[in-house]
């Protein structure tokens, strides 16, 4: 059978990594770049403007903008998409006394929780595994977050740039020395339209990553310095909605089982989450790992079978879908981080570098505690002069001795494990939890996701019918995201067109936007593959299993406000 | 209620969208209702004013309102409203009427409430119904202080005769401000007959991808020139390269509010509908009895589009003569 | 020579009607409405590279100074906006009142609005404030052009297109015909915070309160419904007699 990475998509690293081309005076100086207004990002910069503040004399040498943000969606948040219970301890050490939490917009402390192993009409509740417990965590519409700290990013200095897309990583002698951002104004076909903008060249002292979930600049760097990991990343991905419910919901909920199959030849891994936010509105998501075979099988409409779960269904009753979102979610682990988290003139924080715990299915708190560490050593290297070839060094450090590589390392194989099926998946990780990651399991194989071999099932004969109340098609769920994206512009996303059928089957139903479909057959066996690109919400499942994506035209994409 | 309609006319004619307005006020029976027409040679419209049941009808026939623009209007109708003691003035929406009514708000310092599709009278008060939000919402407005302005979306009423008599006619002249004649009109060009624009078409014939080809889009241009239309696409055709940009209607191209709407092979996916939902009449036919498009359609056909446009592009040429 | 241009700050994403006080919904983020987009790039494209001056004006919240930014980021030279609490609710008359206010103070020889605002959908702003400045007025342009004292406007209307001719100090309305609105460079976006932005209240223009607002205003919001269903919709298989039954329906609809 086949598998997507026999079909590589036309992309080449070097296509992405250039020296700058703009004249000397027309290039745009910041004192330290920023590539992504998420959670890392931010605390990046807001990290930054409070070094600046106590010393002037740094801030003096970074010139007109010491601090840069640079965010490719409408604005901080247009892009941010989580669950999310997050873990308070990094925001504390962020903000220290400035801030508390309680200053913070979140939907409050999580106010109770339980766990259900789910088949299709019951639901069993289990005491929630000890990664899954979360007694002092705040739940927080990431998107909100973001917008938050983005305000405060500003109020400390920091210069954030919606709308800008950062295509290209700006290298010389050997050291990376900021990025090109992307041209706008550019037809389907690439010619330039009326009113075409083209780029800049952006420079820096020192550039931060912090791109997210397959970040692009990241990817792009991983590979020009050699720092990938000893595993090969691999990736989940999570589909969610936000509704207006009748009844408030009084504690988060996590579930297992259906409707993934628990067999170890499907490899479906995952679980649903149900986060009450506020007294009226609800979250509700599903994520399973990319590494499942199955062609026909399609997150999104699992996400809408499992809303027909009576559990859930009386949740939701009475109650209205108000958004809607997807985005993956890197879970490789410890052995998937990079090698280094630095190179001459980068760093490399947050979701684009992998720091996710799986199990306990957070990520937000390690993101803003590498940039906030990203932060204090770019401000080191400036604040010595120091040329930062080597400068940088100290972030590695840094991550290493924080609770980010502690965590990391306990649940070093858990995922793994589960590509053995659930049941046994299961008892292995909870050894793993009891023993706090000293049951020693070696290094487990891991492969890419792209490289596992598909099987075609009726899977799809199961998904439900969409009826626009509870269930919906993946169109009217674009639009639910907010994604307005300019038809006319060049097409991001990078695939191998022409692929065997169950490929191209594969990409139609993993795609919870619907950008790709089957097309004319070309009587070999293979068929076209048809692109719709600017349905993209710029999840990501596409690089994981054979494509590549790449930033649109800045201002693409999805405007969520409450994922 | 005091009420006087703003009548607009073109050539000979009185528009159709002002007689509207004025049959809907006669309608409401509170007190007569008079007109005004302002223009060269107008005073000949003046009986026709009547059939549509206008009690009195003003004529203005002052060199300063010969071209059809806006400010001098303004004087004309501060005056009427004053000498004549009305409380209401109403206008069915044009280029020309917009300008006028917005002007007469700042001159009288007088509510308006534009874009209504109705308006009924409340205990004897007017109430307004106003669509907001793309149509998904609909309010009721009112107006504190005298005088109250209304201005109608375009077509919001019949121009059906009320089986009025012979109107009373008066000549209105005044005196104009300075900067009300400061726009000179330097040439006009009547409209090129190569069909109208999607944005100001009456009709709109689009297709989708049901169509099945880029060479099947004869179908929709034929049946849009068989009733005077304009053509649209979708996204999904246009990015497919079968009809360009320009045409496209949705969330991402073009918003339409024609009078009728035939989607041929079109689906109905939200990005689409939010361009042409408040279309007046929606006629669908598409092959797949499901297709959402039918969720919001007047009339929808289950059916195939090769077979069915042809014979229907025929029987309305036959109509039409 | 100065071009004010008048733009607002509109809702972004779904709009929602505020059901307490049945206004619109401004909480969430907002953008420049697009409109006033081809009213900014109008204005810079008769600044060319001149020394004219082209000041943004708008009327809202705090927040409305992003969208103004956004016009300073497309190169407009300056920004004003009127931000009052006692402003808010503003009808026709009352927005009307404070905009020419503040455009007085301007003493521009050329204003510009766009088209319509995307969230009220009303195209009637530009009409009620040339009155109160007491200048000629001339709306849907697709063409602009300045020429000594005065300005010519080629505009499209139901019946064809005309050619205007009007002295300056004038007001005008484009449409969206006219061009397509710049992308601002990233240098832009860098700079447009150094550029002077003033925040006007209802004192610093002379207003009193009475006359703002709500207060100000004539026409009231009563109350907020659904929209009348589409009333009998129809579904019909076609037995190979659909052509004639939608001629029909039409004849019945007098569509046809």
């Amino acid at each position: 059978m086949s598998r997507p990475s026999n079909f590589p998509p036309p992309f080449s690293t070097a296509d992405y990594v250039a020296e700058p081309t703009d004249p000397a005076d027309e290039r745009i100086e910041v004192g330290v770049l920023i590539v992504g207004a998420g959670p890392a990002g931010l605390a990046c910069a807001i990290r930054l403007g409070q070094l600046l503040e106590e010393h002037p004399d740094v801030a003096e040498r970074l010139g007109d903008v010491p601090v840069a943000v640079l965010e490719k969606g409408k604005q901080p948040g247009s892009h941010l998409l989580s669950g999310a219970v997050v873990d308070p301890r990094a925001l504390r050490r962020l903000f220290g006394n400035r801030l508390r939490m309680e200053d913070l917009p979140s939907f409050g402390l999580v106010p109770g929780e339980s766990v259900y192993v789910l088949t299709r009409r019951a639901a069993l509740p289990i005491p929630p595994p000890p990664p899954m417990r979360n007694h002092g965590n705040w739940i927080f519409s990431l998107s909100q977050l973001g917008r938050f700290l983005a305000e405060r990013a500003e109020e400390g200095g920091a210069m954030i740039l919606p709308e800008t897309a950062a295509q290209r990583l700006l290298v010389s002698h050997g050291r990376v020395v900021g990025v090109r951002t992307g041209d706008k104004g550019r037809g389907r076909e690439g010619g330039e339209l009326g009113n075409f903008e083209a780029g800049s060249d952006l420079v820096a002292k020192v550039t931060v990553l912090a791109e997210g979930t397959q970040g692009h600049l990241t990817g792009v760097a991983l590979d020009r310095f050699g720092l990938r990991g000893d595993d090969p990343q691999v990736w989940e991905l999570g589909v969610k909605e936000v509704w207006k419910v009748a009844k408030p919901l009084d504690r988060v909920i996590h579930t297992m089982g259906w409707p993934l199959r628990p067999g170890k030849r499907y490899r479906e891994f995952g679980g649903s989450f149900i986060y009450p936010m506020g007294e009226d509105m609800v979250t509700i998501g599903l994520v399973v790992g990319l590494d499942y075979r199955d062609a026909s099988l399609s997150v999104h409409d699992l996400l809408q079978e499992l809303k027909t779960h009576p559990k859930i269904r009386r949740i939701l009753a009475g109650g209205e879908r108000l958004q809607w979102g997807a985005k993956t979610i890197p879970s490789g682990g410890f052995h998937a981080l990079p090698r280094r988290l630095h190179a001459p003139g980068l760093l490399l924080c947050g979701d684009g570098a992998g720091m996710v715990n799986i199990p306990r299915l957070k990520g937000v708190h390690y993101a803003i505690e590498s940039g906030r560490l990203a932060a204090e050593a770019a401000f080191r290297a400036l604040q010595r002069g120091e040329t930062p070839a080597s400068a940088l060094s100290s972030y590695d450090d840094a991550v290493r001795d924080s609770f980010i590589w502690r965590d990391l390392h306990e649940v070093r194989n858990m995922r793994q494990v589960f590509g053995h099926g659930f049941f046994v998946g299961g008892a292995l990780a909870s050894a793993m939890t009891a023993s706090k990651g000293r049951v020693e399991l070696g290094k487990l194989p891991a492969e890419p996701d792209a490289d596992q071999p598909l099987l075609v099932t009726d899977r799809d004969a199961s998904y439900p019918a969409p009826d626009g109340q509870l269930t919906f098609d993946k169109l009217s769920s674009v639009f639910a995201s907010g994604n307005k994206t300019r038809d006319d512009q060049p097409n991001h996303i990078r695939i191998e067109r022409r692929v065997p059928r169950e490929v191209a089957e594969l990409w139609a139903h993993m795609c919870p936007a619907q950008v790709y479909e089957v097309g004319a057959e070309e009587g070999d066996g293979t068929v076209m593959v048809d692109v719709a690109p600017s349905n993209c919400v710029q999840c990501g499942a596409i690089t994981a299993k054979g494509g590549r994506l790449t930033p649109p035209e800045g201002g693409s994409g999805p405007e969520y406000t409450l994922t | 209620m005091a009420t006087l309609v703003f009548l607009e006319h073109h050539g000979n004619e009185l528009q159709k969208g002002s007689l509207g307005v004025l049959a809907k006020a006669a309608s409401l029976g509170d007190g007569d209702v008079g007109a005004v027409i302002a223009g060269e040679g107008v005073k000949a419209l003046a009986a026709e004013a009547g059939k549509f049941g206008a009690a009195k009808v003003w004529i203005c026939e002052d060199a300063e309102v010969a071209q059809p623009l806006p400010q001098p209007r303004v004087d004309v109708l501060a005056q009427l409203v004053e000498e004549g003691g009305y409380d209401t003035v109403l206008f069915a929406n044009s280029v020309l009427a917009a300008d006028v009514a917005a002007g007469l708000a700042a001159r009288l310092e007088a509510g308006l409430n534009w874009d209504l599709v109705d308006v009924e009278l409340r205990d004897g008060e007017p109430v307004g119904k106003r669509p907001a939000l793309q149509d998904s919402v609909y309010a009721d407005v009112g107006w504190s202080g005298s005088p109250r302005l209304a201005l109608f979306r375009a077509g919001s009423f019949d121009a059906t005769p009320a089986g009025g008599g012979a109107p009373e006619i008066a000549d209105v002249s005044t005196s104009y401000a300075e900067y009300s004649t400061a726009v000179k009109l330097v040439a006009q060009d009547a409209e090129e007959s190569s069909g109208p624009s999607i944005e100001d078409a009456d009709v709109i014939v689009a297709g989708g991808r049901g169509l099945g080809s880029p060479d099947n889009f004869t179908l929709a241009e034929e049946l849009a020139k068989a009733l005077g239309g304009a053509v649209g696409a979708t996204r999904a055709v246009v990015d497919a390269g079968w009809y360009p940009y320009s045409a496209q209607i949705g969330q991402t191209g073009k918003t339409v509010t024609p009078k009728l709407y035939v989607a041929l092979g079109i689906s109905g996916a939200i990005q689409h509908k939010v361009g042409m939902q408040s279309s007046g009449t929606i006629v669908a036919i598409n092959k797949d009895a499901n297709a959402p498009i039918f969720e919001f359609s007047d009339l929808g056909v289950v059916g195939d589009v090769h077979e069915i446009v042809p014979k229907l592009t025929e029987l309305i040429r036959q109509r039409r003569g | 020579m100065r071009i004010a241009v008048c733009v607002k700050n509109v809702p972004e994403g779904p709009s929602r009607i505020d059901p307490s006080t049945k206004r619109l919904d401004r909480s969430g983020e907002g953008a420049l409405n697009h409109f006033d987009a081809n009213a900014v790039e109008e204005a810079l494209r008769l600044k060319g590279d001149s020394d004219t001056e082209v000041v943004a004006v708008s009327l809202g919240p705090q927040k409305a100074l992003d969208s103004l930014r956004k016009a300073l980021a497309m190169g407009a030279d300056r920004a004003v906006l009127v931000s009052d609490d006692g402003a808010a609710g503003s009808d026709l008359v009352a927005t009307s009142r404070l905009l020419a206010a503040a455009l007085e103070r301007e003493e521009a020889d050329l204003v510009l609005f766009g088209q319509q605002a995307s969230d009220a959908d009303g195209a009637v702003l530009w009409a009620a404030v040339a009155e109160r400045l007491g200048r000629p007025v001339v709306s849907q342009a697709m063409e602009l052009g300045v020429d000594g004292g005065s300005v010519r406007v080629k505009r499209q209307t139901e019946f064809g297109y005309d050619t205007l001719e009007a002295p300056l100090p004038a007001v005008v309305a484009v449409s969206d015909a006219i061009n397509e609105p710049r992308y601002p460079s990233l240098k832009g976006i860098m700079g447009a915070k150094k550029k002077p932005q003033d925040v006007l209240s209802l004192a610093d223009l002379g207003v009193d309160a009475g006359e703002a607002g709500e207060a100000g205003s004539r026409t009231t919001v009563l109350a907020l419904g659904d929209p009348p269903t589409r009333g009998d919709a129809r579904k019909i298989e076609d037995d190979g007699n659909a052509a004639q039954a939608i001629v029909d329906f039409l004849a019945e609809k007098r569509l046809v």
